[in-house]
C-alpha cells in the first residue's frame, strides 16, 4: 500500500541525506519527496510517499524516528487526510488541439499559466491520482515536459504535526 | 578547547595517530596531562582498540584522526561498533572550512562516508560549538540503544589563536532524540502472564543485556524461574556460562540442547537480542511453536526480522525488574511439573555432547583443546578478544564466561583484525588483567603492526593464536560445500615465522605442537607477567566447527560432525 510520511526534521546541514541514504541503505523505497522550511526556520517539513506492507512501513516509521534529526513524524494515510501535488505539463498546442486541451484543463480545474502560438504551459493541482487521470486525459497530446513536485499533506481536522 | 571538553567529560584514554588536519589538537594534547593519547600504528587499530576498552569497561572509547586516509582507514572500526552497538566517539580532522568542497589535500566526506554506519555525526562550524557538539556526542553515544558517533572538525575550528568563552555544559537535551526508559506496564505483565504459563520456555538473551548492565538481575530472573537460558554470541557471559541453567551459545554454531530447545519451546523471552539471520537460521521455520516474547530499548529492533507476540521497549534492567516485581504479585505460577519434563528433555539432548573433543593421533593439537587448556590456565577468568574465522567460535564454544564484558569480538560485522587491537584496549583500561587475544594466523596478519604499539606502552597482551596454517573457516566452507576445492584459503608456504616476528618487535614468541607440551608451554608463557607473548599453537588444520546450521533448515537442523547430522 502507498504511505504517506510527513516528518518535522530539524533544519542542520546532512539532515536531509541522512534520511534519504536511509531508505536506500535499507532497500526501502521512495516515490517522492518534498521538502522545505516550515514557519519555524529551525524546522523543515518533509513529506516522503512511499510502498510497502504494513510490516515494512512499521519498520521504515521505527528507523526514521531512530535518526536524531527526525522530531516528529506521521503516517498520514493512517487517518483522514488531505493530499495535494502540483504538476507544471507543457504540452504541444496548435489547431484544434488548443480548444480540447483547454476544455480538459477547465474539467480538471487546471489553469493554462502561459501560452505561446503552439504551446500551452497548464498546472494542475491534486492528489497524485488526480495527476496521473490528466496525464491519462490528455494522452493523445504531445507532451514536452512534465515538473511534478511530489505530495504533500495534512491531517484532517484537529489533528497536527507540531513540536 | 577540545581535549579539555574531552577530559570535562571524563574521557582519560584516547587512541590516535597525527596528521596536518588535527595538529592543533596535537599540540593541545602536548600540553596536557589530563587526557592520556595512546599511539597505535593503524587508524583501524585505534577504533577496534576504543571499542575494546568501551567493551570491556561500558564507558566509550575515544579515537583521534587526521582527514583523508585518517578517517577512511577508521571506516571498518567504526562500522564494527555500530554493528555491535558500541559507544565511540571519533573526531576526525577536516581540511579548513574554506577548502571543504574543493577536493583539497586529504579532504575526504567523513560525514558522508560514514553516515550508514553511525549514530549520529557532527560537522563543527564554530569553535565555540565544541563544547556543546562534544557533550552532545557522548550523550547520543552512550544511551539508549548505544554506538558510534562521529565529530568532523575542520582545521581553521582548532585554530589556538580562535578563542572564545568556554564553558562546558552540564547537561544535554535534544529534542528529537529521546531515550526509552521504562517499558509499558500492561505489556510487561501480559508477558509475564504468558512466560509464567508456559510448559516450554527459553530465555534467549544477548549483547543488550551486557550493554545495557543488566546481567545480574538477569541472573536473578534466570533462577527465580529456573528456565533454561541460552546467550548469543555477542552475550556470553551474560549468565554465567557453568551455572546449570545455561545451555550454552545457540545459533550457527550453537551448542545441540540450546537450538534444540529454542527450536521445541513454547515461549521464547529474547532480551537485547535481534533474531540475527546466524541465529534463527530460516525465519519461516523459527520456533515454529513458541510464543516470542522480545524486550529491546531499540523499538527497530523488535519485530524487524521476527515478528513478537508480546514486544517491549525499555531498558533491559528496568523492563527486568518489573518483571521480578510481577512475578512476586501474579498468581500464575510456574510449572513445575511442566518444567521437570522439559528440564528431562533437554537434559536428553545434553547427553549427546555435542561439544565433545576426540583427541587426534601423533601428539597433534586440536584447536578446541587448546581453548580448553587457555581457560583452565586462566581459571576462566580473563579478558578473551577474539578475532574472525573458526578460532573465535571455538573460543566461544569453549571458553567459559561466567562474567559481563570479558568475551570480545566483532559479532555484528565479523571483522578480521579486530582482535589484536581491542586485546590491547583492554589491556589499557586494565593492567593488571589478564588481557588474552584469540586469533588466527590469518586475522592476526590483518592489524600485526600493534606488536610496536605494546612495546611502547608496555601492554603485556598474550596472543594465542591458533594456527591452522589456514583461513580456516573458509576452507570449511569450501570443504562442504565446494567440493574441497580451496580457491584461495591456503597459504602454508608463505607464513611468516611468527616467534621471529614477535622478537623483532621486541616481544616474547612461543610455538607450541605438541598436545604433551601444551599445558606446560602455555603456562610459561602466561607466567612472563609483564611480557607480550606470541602463543603460536599449530593446530590440526583438518579441523571442523561443529555444530553447524544446515543451510536452508530451522534451528534443529544441525551438521553434528564430519559424520552425523540432524
Ligand atoms: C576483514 C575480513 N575479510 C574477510 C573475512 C572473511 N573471513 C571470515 S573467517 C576468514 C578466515 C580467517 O582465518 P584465520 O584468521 O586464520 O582464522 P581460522 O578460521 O583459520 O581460525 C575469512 C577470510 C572477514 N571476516 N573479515
Ligand atoms: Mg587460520
Amino acid at each position: 500500500m502507498r504511505h504517506i510520511i510527513s516528518i518535522l526534521l530539524e533544519n542542520e546541514p546532512g539532515a536531509l541525506s541522512r534520511v534519504v541514504g536511509l531508505f536506500s541503505q535499507r532497500n526501502y523505497n521512495i516515490e517522492s519527496l518534498t521538502v522545505a522550511p516550515t514557519e519555524d526556520h529551525t524546522l523543515s517539513r518533509l513529506t516522503i510517499t512511499t510502498v510497502g506492507d504494513d510490516r515494512k512501513i512499521e519498520q521504515i516509521t521505527k528507523h526514521l524516528n531512530k535518526l536524531v534529526d527526525v522530531v516528529k513524524l506521521v503516517d498520514l494515510t493512517e487517518g483522514a487526510h488531505i493530499e495535494r501535488e502540483l504538476m507544471l505539463i507543457k504540452v504541444k498546442a496548435a489547431g484544434a488541439q488548443r480548444d480540447e486541451v483547454k476544455r480538459t484543463a477547465d474539467i480538471f480545474r487546471a489553469q493554462i499559466v502561459d501560452v505561446t502560438s503552439t504551446i500551452y504551459s497548464i498546472q494542475v493541482v491534486g492528489t497524485s491520482a488526480k495527476l496521473d487521470a490528466f496525464l491519462a486525459a490528455i494522452s493523445g497530446i504531445t507532451i514536452l515536459e512534465v515538473a511534478r513536485t511530489g505530495v504533500s499533506g495534512v491531517s484532517r481536522g484537529e489533528k497536527v504535526l507540531s513540536v | 578547547m577540545l581535549i579539555r571538553a574531552l577530559h570535562d567529560e571524563g574521557v582519560e584514554l584516547i587512541y590516535g595517530y597525527p596528521g596536518g588536519a588535527v595538529l592543533h589538537i596535537y599540540d593541545a594534547i602536548f600540553n596536557q596531562d589530563k587526557v592520556e593519547h595512546i599511539l597505535v600504528r593503524h587508524e583501524q587499530a585505534a577504533t577496534h582498540a576504543a571499542d575494546g576498552y568501551a567493551r570491556a569497561t561500558g564507558r566509550p572509547g575515544v579515537v583521534l584522526v587526521t582527514s583523508g586516509p585518517g578517517a577512511t582507514n577508521a571506516v571498518t572500526g567504526i562500522a564494527t561498533a555500530f554493528m555491535d552497538s558500541i559507544p565511540m566517539i571519533v573526531i576526525s580532522g577536516q581540511v579548513d572550512s574554506s577548502l571543504i568542497g574543493s577536493d583539497g589535500f586529504q579532504e575526504t566526506d567523513m560525514v558522508g562516508i560514514s553516515r550508514p554506519i553511525v549514530k549520529h555525526s557532527f560537522m563543527v562550524q564554530n569553535p565555540e560549538d565544541i563544547p556543546n557538539i562534544v557533550k552532545k556526542a557522548f550523550y547520543i553515544a552512550t544511551t539508549g540503544r548505544p554506538g558510534p558517533v562521529v565529530i568532523d572538525i575542520p582545521k581553521d575550528v582548532t585554530d589556538p589563536s580562535r578563542k572564545f568563552k568556554y564553558a562546558y555544559p552540564e547537561s544535554v537535551k535534544l529534542r528529537s532524540y529521546s531515550v526509552p526508559a521504562k517499558g509499558h506496564t500492561g505489556q510487561i505483565k501480559k508477558a509475564v502472564e504468558i512466560l509464567l504459563a508456559a510448559k516450554r520456555p527459553i530465555l534467549y538473551t544477548g549483547g543488550g543485556v551486557i550493554q545495557g548492565e543488566g546481567s545480574a538481575l538477569l541472573t536473578e530472573l534466570t533462577r527465580k524461574l529456573g528456565y533454561p537460558i541460552t546467550n548469543t554470541l555477542m552475550g556470553l557471559g551474560a549468565y554465567p556460562a557453568t551455572d546449570k541453567q545455561f545451555l550454552g551459545m545457540l545459533g550457527m554454531h550453537g551448542t545441540y540442547e540450546a537450538n534444540m530447545a529454542m527450536h521445541f519451546s513454547d515461549v521464547v523471552l529474547g532480551i537485547g537480542v535481534r533474531f540475527d539471520d546466524r541465529v534463527t537460521n530460516t525465519i519461516s521455520k523459527f520456533c515454529p511453536g513458541a510464543k516470542i516474547l522480545h524486550v529491546d530499548i531499540d523499538p527497530a529492533s523488535i519485530s524487524k526480522t521476527v515478528a513478537a507476540d508480546v514486544p517491549i521497549v525499555g531498558s533491559v534492567t528496568s523492563v527486568i525488574e518489573d518483571m521480578l516485581e510481577l512475578i512476586k504479585l501474579s498468581e500464575t505460577k510456574v510449572d513445575r511439573k511442566a518444567l521437570d519434563l522439559w528440564w528431562k528433555q533437554i537434559e536428553g539432548w545434553r547427553e549427546k555432547d555435542s561439544l565433545k573433543v576426540v583427541s587426534a593421533e601423533n601428539d597433534v593439537i586440536k584447536p578446541q583443546q587448546a581453548i580448553q587448556c587457555l581457560y583452565e590456565i586462566t581459571n576462566g577468568d580473563a579478558y578473551v578478544s577474539s578475532d574472525v574465522g573458526q578460532h573465535q567460535m571455538f573460543a566461544a564454544q569453549y571458553y567459559k564466561f561466567d562474567k559481563p564484558r570479558r568475551w570480545i569480538n566483532s559479532g555484528g560485522l565479523g571483522t578480521m583484525g579486530f582482535g589484536f587491537p581491542a586485546a590491547m584496549g583492554v589491556q589499557l583500561a586494565f593492567p593488571d588483567a589478564v588481557s588474552v587475544c584469540v586469533t588466527g594466523e590469518g586475522s592476526f596478519q590483518m592489524n600485526l603492526q600493534e606488536l610496536a604499539t605494546c612495546l611502547q606502552y608496555n601492554l603485556p597482551v598474550k596472543i594465542v593464536c591458533l594456527n591452522n596454517q589456514a583461513l580456516g573457516m573458509v576452507k570449511q566452507w569450501q570443504d562442504m560445500q565446494y567440493g574441497g576445492r580451496y580457491s584461495h584459503s591456503t597459504y602454508s608456504e608463505s607464513l611468516p615465522d611468527f616467534i621471529k616476528l614477535a622478537e623483532a618487535y621486541g616481544h616474547v614468541g612461543v610455538r607450541i605442537d605438541k598436545l604433551s607440551e601444551l599445558k606446560q608451554k602455555m603456562t610459561e608463557a602466561f607466567a612472563l607477567k609483564d611480557r607480550l607473548v606470541f602463543i603460536d599453537v599449530m593446530v590440526d588444520p583438518m579441523e571442523h566447527v561443529y555444530p553447524m546450521a544446515i543451510k536452508g533448515g530451522s534451528m534443529k537442523d544441525m551438521i553434528l560432525s564430519k559424520t552425523e547430522r540432524t
